[in-house]
């Protein structure tokens, strides 16, 4: 039973008795096996072009039924005879508020990292870095929750703050209004990329090489002259690859944008005031009174969402594996 | 160099050398002073100037203490030693900068959560009650939290370890590379986009209602590439003496996989399962899009709208009540807490079962 569909699957290739000695002899349950497998792997790879499938299906439908340029027009209607929607305002919201949580979250980020790798106090280190991976898991829901009830109006003080010294920029006027703003959605997705940011970044400070370190200190170098000469050069591409994983985060976040911005169809060019949207939080604020148009409207705009997302993740993943051709040395 | 000096700070002090060779030192309690001393100047500028926020008072704070220790540095210590000081109180006010918003996380989920969590709130569903009212509860929630996450684990698990498998144990080629790469990128999928997905397929082109399962498939789609990587790298640390060992007896390939390989490994991939599964429990956007959300209680996942706990919190912060703001925090604990268990012994059983060549 075993060995008639080894000779029968042997004869391929060139020897066959050398094949059944070598192990190439495919027994029933291995040739299962490796089809579950790999038939896994296939679906995994079915799956991916599905979703960009269906969703670019849907959202030709959507598209063509557009009365107004999809990608430039600054409105939302899709009911009624003529639905004008554009995606402008929030690309513009999307883009805007996660480049303002990538400015804050990141060097803090970092600093955090550098903190547990190589300033803590070696007992606090590793629970540090437990509690920062704990922190990571917290449902995003809760984040929007404590941003929209806590955040917001602990804002209100520091917002004229920035308003009576910063206004004249136009960027950081505030009328005094509750500040559900597109700053605020950025420093909330600051506070919830941290964690990830932070525990990346870490992983890759630690594996700096120990020997560049002693040998900076053996010339003399300060703590921060060691840092800077052998950590963070080591570890630039890390951060890199780290921080496009959270902008990654933060431009598909929905609940926490969508509990703390008070959305507007307008782009205002103060950030401090209400107005704005981004992708994810319009979908979840539209999705409940949409029709099935409405919906592929809103479903063309997610495919928009997903392609960004797709490029930024891939480029970080790619600058991740071409960092590892060259860290291998160093292992 | 400066750490050797101060270590042999006796014996120098002791040389009658005419120029010291070590610099001088601020004190080791400089840095503490200088922060106390800090806090009190910006509390102080703060209530003098009347800022009514903590954040300014704080900020002032971190401020002058940067300040503070680069002169006094600069001054005693040279530059080199300033700049370090510097950017040991920037890395210190860095930590400090994240840790008070999510200490204060925290502390707002159980304070105000704990107020209305007791067993009445978890065994009981909200019916009919109006929203604005007090009372009401989460079990419906609970049951399709479980149901749904239970679905998804039960979808997204079989096919993630395969896949793991195939990867380690087979992958060569293009094909692996191309799985490789797209589980990576599918790590990165917003949690709205799968759920978009499944509705397009699922209610408007299916012709499906909302139900249960709808939402379990999104959220296994995001679970899967989880699966993955987690299992992946727990196979790859199993020692490759074992399977030539196993090989080399005449044991199949896949009798090797499932007898040596996998047990090896349990503890490991057993943890990032569960990581898993607290990661999907904590999703809201697939479930809004999918489950719609009920008020009653639904024991049939494959039928009919149901409730969901993230879901629960943000529909209860939509109707803006006291009373519904008081629930949505204490389900957000509820959720914290479930989360948290699961990673707790998540990780627990990675550290328990560690593989021997771990670390």
């Amino acid at each position: 039973m075993n060995s008639a569909p080894s000779i029968s699957s042997a004869p391929p290739p060139s020897a066959p008795p050398a094949s059944s000695v070598s192990g190439k002899a495919v027994r029933p349950g291995d040739r299962i096996f490796l089809g579950l497998s790999r038939g896994s792997g296939i679906a995994l790879l079915v799956i991916m072009a599905a979703i960009a499938a269906f969703l670019t299906v849907r959202s030709v439908i959507a598209i063509s039924g557009d009365h107004a340029n999809f990608l430039t027009f600054f409105e939302w209607n899709t009911s009624g005879p003529e639905p004008k929607f554009g995606i402008a305002v929030l690309a513009f919201g999307t883009v805007v508020s996660s480049v303002i949580a990538m400015v804050i979250a990141v060097p803090v980020a970092v600093g955090i990292a550098l903190f547990i790798s190589h300033y803590a106090p070696r007992r606090l280190a590793s629970p540090l870095g437990y509690v920062i991976d704990l922190l990571a898991a917290v449902p995003s829901i809760i984040y929007g929750l404590w941003g929209a009830l806590f955040l917001v109006p602990h804002l209100t003080g520091l917002y004229s703050w920035l308003d009576d010294y910063l206004g004249w920029t136009g960027i950081f006027s505030y009328d005094d209004q509750a500040p559900r703003a597109l700053f605020t959605v950025g420093i909330l997705l600051a506070i919830m990329i941290l964690p990830i940011v932070t525990s990346v970044s870490r992983e890759v400070f630690l594996q700096a090489p120990k020997m560049h370190e002693e040998a900076a200190l053996a010339l003399g170098a300060t703590r921060w002259e060691v840092i800077r000469m052998s950590v963070l050069p080591f570890g630039r591409s890390g951060v890199i690859s780290a921080s496009m994983l959270g902008l990654g985060r933060a431009l598909g976040e929905t609940m926490a944008v969508a509990t703390v911005l008070s959305p507007g169809f307008l782009i205002n060019v103060s950030l401090l005031n209400p107005g704005g949207g981004t992708f994810a939080q319009n979908i979840a604020s539209k999705f409940s009174e949409a029709d099935e148009f409405g919906q592929d409207a809103l479903i063309a705009s997610g495919l928009v969402l997903f392609v960004i997302t797709l490029l930024v993740n891939g480029a970080a993943r790619l600058i991740i594996a071409r960092r590892k051709e060259y860290s291998g040395a160093n292992a | 160099m400066s750490n050797t000096v101060t270590t042999r700070r006796p014996v120098a002090d002791s040389a009658p050398l005419p120029v010291s060779l070590k610099q001088p030192r601020l004190p080791r309690w400089a840095p503490a002073a200088i922060a106390v001393a800090a806090v009190a100047v910006g509390c102080g500028i703060g209530l003098v100037a009347g800022l009514e926020s903590r954040i300014q008072w704080g900020l002032i704070g971190a401020l002058l203490f940067i300040l503070g220790t680069y002169v006094l540095a600069a001054a005693v210590e040279g530059v080199r030693q300033a700049k370090d000081r510097l950017a040991t109180s920037l890395v210190w006010i860095c930590f400090v900068l994240a840790v008070v918003p999510l200490a204060s996380l925290i502390w707002e989920t159980v304070v105000r959560g704990i107020k209305v969590l007791d067993g009445y709130f978890l065994s009981h569903s909200m019916g009919t009650l109006p929203d604005a009212l007090p009372g009401g509860g989460i079990y419906h929630a609970i049951i399709g939290t479980l149901q749904q996450v239970g679905l998804a684990a039960l979808i997204a698990a079989p096919i993630g370890l395969l896949t793991a498998i195939y990867l380690v144990e087979y992958g060569r080629g293009r094909l692996a590379k191309a799985v490789t790469f797209f589980v990576d990128v599918m790590t990165g999928i917003p949690s709205i986009v799968a759920g978009l997905f499944i509705l397009s397929v699922w209610i408007l082109i299916l012709g499906f209602g909302p139900s249960g399962f709808a939402g379990a498939m999104a959220l296994a789609i995001l679970m899967m590439p989880v699966v993955v990587r987690s299992t992946e790298e727990m196979l790859k640390l199993v020692p490759n003496e074992l399977r030539e060992a196993s090989l080399a007896l005449g044991v199949p390939k896949w009798r090797t996989i499932l007898k040596v390989v996998l047990p090896t490994s349990i503890g490991g991939i057993t943890t990032g399962l569960m990581l898993a599964v607290a990661r999907i429990t904590g999703e809201t956007a697939p479930v809004l899009l999918l489950v719609w959300g009920a008020k009653t209680i639904n024991n049939n996942p494959f039928e009919g709208a149901q409730q969901s706990l993230p879901l629960y919190v943000f529909q209860q912060w939509q109707q803006g009540s006291d009373a519904s703001y008081d629930r949505a925090w204490a389900a957000a604990l509820v959720l914290i807490a479930f989360v948290m268990i699961l990673n707790l012994v998540a990780r627990g059983i990675a550290r328990w079962k560690a593989p021997k060549t771990g670390r």
